[in-house]
């Protein structure tokens, strides 16, 4: 029953969110100077052409009535049309989601794989060598530019070595396999690598708690060893932070796949957003940034639901 | 007992350097970072160009020294402004009654959603790319993850046994807050703000990469990237040096985070084995 309600009440919490959210975003790019109308139709916009065009995007009502009917729209899933181009939003974007989706998909199954357990280990040895060298090559791993890494693997598997593409993605997609892997194997690798040495330096510091408490002495003195107390009983415990790091980075796994597409000139949807803020196409910009924080917003409600089958006790506050 | 602060003198280290050198480009350059000499274009490294010269001939060095001001300003006022209001609210939602904790954590759950660089991208287009624009964005964006955590930690030390124990022997909110959380969530808070601080900077370099940051013509690290990238082939090792610049300062504050972690938790000090 308790576990019901919570679900309910998070479930609830996200539509709310998703709405707040997208009213954030939509009043703050109205608060844009400019006509839209005007930048759609520049020097052909006579006084008739811009009426026609503000009614047929219902330009001329109240913002309040537009946010309204572009959310009625958004939830059936049309975010609309481009206001320069006139291009289908939703369509662009699931067609952009190829490329990002498992861009950031491989990245964050190769910064887990990795990340947890040499988190784990450089916490157990932190005292030697091995994990003083892992603990090291995390915190280098923070402190370096995403977009910095990007060009260091250009320079080195791209333009020296030319093992894999210094960037683009092929022109049919996902028909040529081999060649879209391909192409996104650095970007992915840069993404991960990124994501990793934040989550190792998370995984390490949760592992060092859970070593200092009570329980974990309690098991070692029961004649377990470090690594067999930490599987039986720290492996949960430590998980709780980890996890719930994870959720807030699926935003910053966004930002990193925005700049890794601005390296690598890979038409996903951040390298779309990019370009649609620069020439100021508000509609593609609201109907984007709406789509990332849903798939945002989704993830951490995941991961929600996932920290309270970790530790029971945040389900009943 | 003498090595384990190294990680804190190697912190400090960097971060003092970072910020001498934020001290000498009011004073010293070796070149006007300015100053555009086109026969000098990508120049490599040399007795008179320690770093090289940049597509306009420019000093790179010269202009790496006057780029720290534009990260280290913004680094220090978001991160300044990203506690504050960050460990409030943290702190304040997790001991306020429902009615109070639920929205504030509905309006953090919001800020969360928006990544830092977006909010500030969103931002910028309002407002126009300038250095205030990326403090405010980044300042905000950034207390809310630490506002989450915070709260998260309040919420696991408000279950544990002292805590009760001090209620059920009659101490207030604030008596617990000072007594009990604060010093608590005390080594938290500087792993935070040591986070927060290379956040700032990767974030403030990251707009300046993206041409949303400090405007030209003040020298910034993210915009010298992404402009010498565009000579990699020419001129492969020269997108490294602002990258190296953002890479020491960033590390100094981790490292001094880590470092402040390690002398400030007694359990700790007590751990060494």
């Amino acid at each position: 029953m308790a576990t019901a309600f919570y679900l309910m009440r998070r479930l609830a919490l996200l539509v709310a969110s998703l709405i707040a959210s997208s009213a954030l975003v939509f009043f703050l790019l109205r608060l844009l100077p400019g006509d839209l109308a005007q930048a759609r139709l520049g020097i052909y916009g006579t006084p008739e052409a811009l009426n026609q065009l503000r009614e047929e995007y219902g330009l001329d009502r109240p913002l309040t009535t537009q946010y309204f009917s572009w959310l009625s729209n958004a939830i059936r899933g049309d975010l609309g049309s481009s206001i320069l181009t006139g291009a289908d939003i939703t369509s662009e974007l699931l067609s952009k989601a190829t490329v990002t989706l498992p861009l950031i998909g491989i990245a964050s199954l190769l910064a887990v794989i990795f990340a947890v357990p040499l988190g784990m280990l450089a916490a157990l040895r932190r005292r030697k060598w091995d994990g003083i060298a892992v603990s090291t090559v995390s915190q280098l791993g923070i402190a370096v530019p995403t977009f910095w890494i990007g060009v260091i693997f250009v320079t080195m598997f791209a333009v020296q070595t030319q093992a894999f593409p210094p960037g683009g993605f092929p022109f049919g997609g996902w028909a040529d396999f081999g060649g879209a892997v391909k192409s996104l194997v650095l970007p992915a690798c840069t993404l991960a690598f990124a994501q990793g040495a934040v989550l190792m330096r998370f995984a390490r510091s949760a592992t060092i708690d859970v070593i200092q408490q009570d329980y974990f002495r309690t098991a070692r003195a029961t004649g377990l060893s470090r690594a067999g107390a930490l599987r039986v009983h720290g492996i949960r415990n430590a998980m709780v932070p980890v996890v719930s790091v994870l959720g807030i980075q699926i935003s910053t796994l966004i930002v990193g796949a925005i700049i890794v597409e601005s390296v690598f000139a890979l038409p996903g949807i951040g390298q779309m957003l990019l370009q649609d803020v620069s020439v100021r196409d508000y509609t593609k910009v609201q109907g984007t940034v709406a789509f990332i924080t849903a798939l945002v917003f989704a993830v951490s409600f995941s991961v929600d639901l996932l920290l309270g089958v970790l530790n029971p006790r945040l389900r009943n506050q | 007992m003498k090595q384990r602060n190294s990680t804190l003198v190697i912190g400090a280290s960097l971060v003092g350097f970072s910020i001498a050198v934020f001290l000498l480009s009011f004073f010293w350059t070796p070149y006007d970072p300015l100053e555009i000499n086109p026969e000098l274009s990508l120049t490599r490294p040399s007795a008179a160009h320690w770093l090289g010269t940049d597509e306009n001939g420019r000093d790179i060095l010269s202009n790496i020294i006057v780029g720290s001001r534009a990260t280290l300003v913004v680094a220090m006022v978001s991160v300044m402004i990203c506690m504050l209001l960050g460990v409030s609210i943290g702190v304040a939602t997790a001991m306020s009654p429902k009615w109070v904790e639920s929205p504030a954590v509905f309006g953090v759950d919001i800020l969360l959603a928006l990544p830092t660089v977006l909010l500030a991208i969103v931002l910028t287009a309002v407002y126009g790319p300038s250095t205030s624009t990326a403090v405010v964005a980044i300042g905000l964006a950034l207390s809310a993850p630490v506002a989450q955590v915070t709260r998260r930690e309040v919420k696991s030390i408000l279950l544990a046994d002292y805590v009760t124990a001090a209620k059920t022997s009659g101490s207030g909110s604030l008596r617990i807050v000072r007594k009990h959380i604060l010093p608590n969530l005390r080594a938290s808070l500087f792993v935070q703000a040591s986070g927060a601080s290379a956040i700032a900077i990767l974030a403030e370099a990251t707009l300046s990469y993206l041409g949303f940051g400090t405007p030209p013509p003040d020298p910034s690290w993210g915009r010298m990237m992404a402009s010498l990238q565009q000579y990699l082939i020419v001129a492969p090792i020269f997108p490294l040096w602002p990258g190296l610049a953002i890479v020491i300062t960033v590390l100094g504050f981790n490292l001094l985070g880590d470092g402040l972690r390690e002398a400030l938790d007694p359990t700790l000090r007590r751990q060494t084995d």
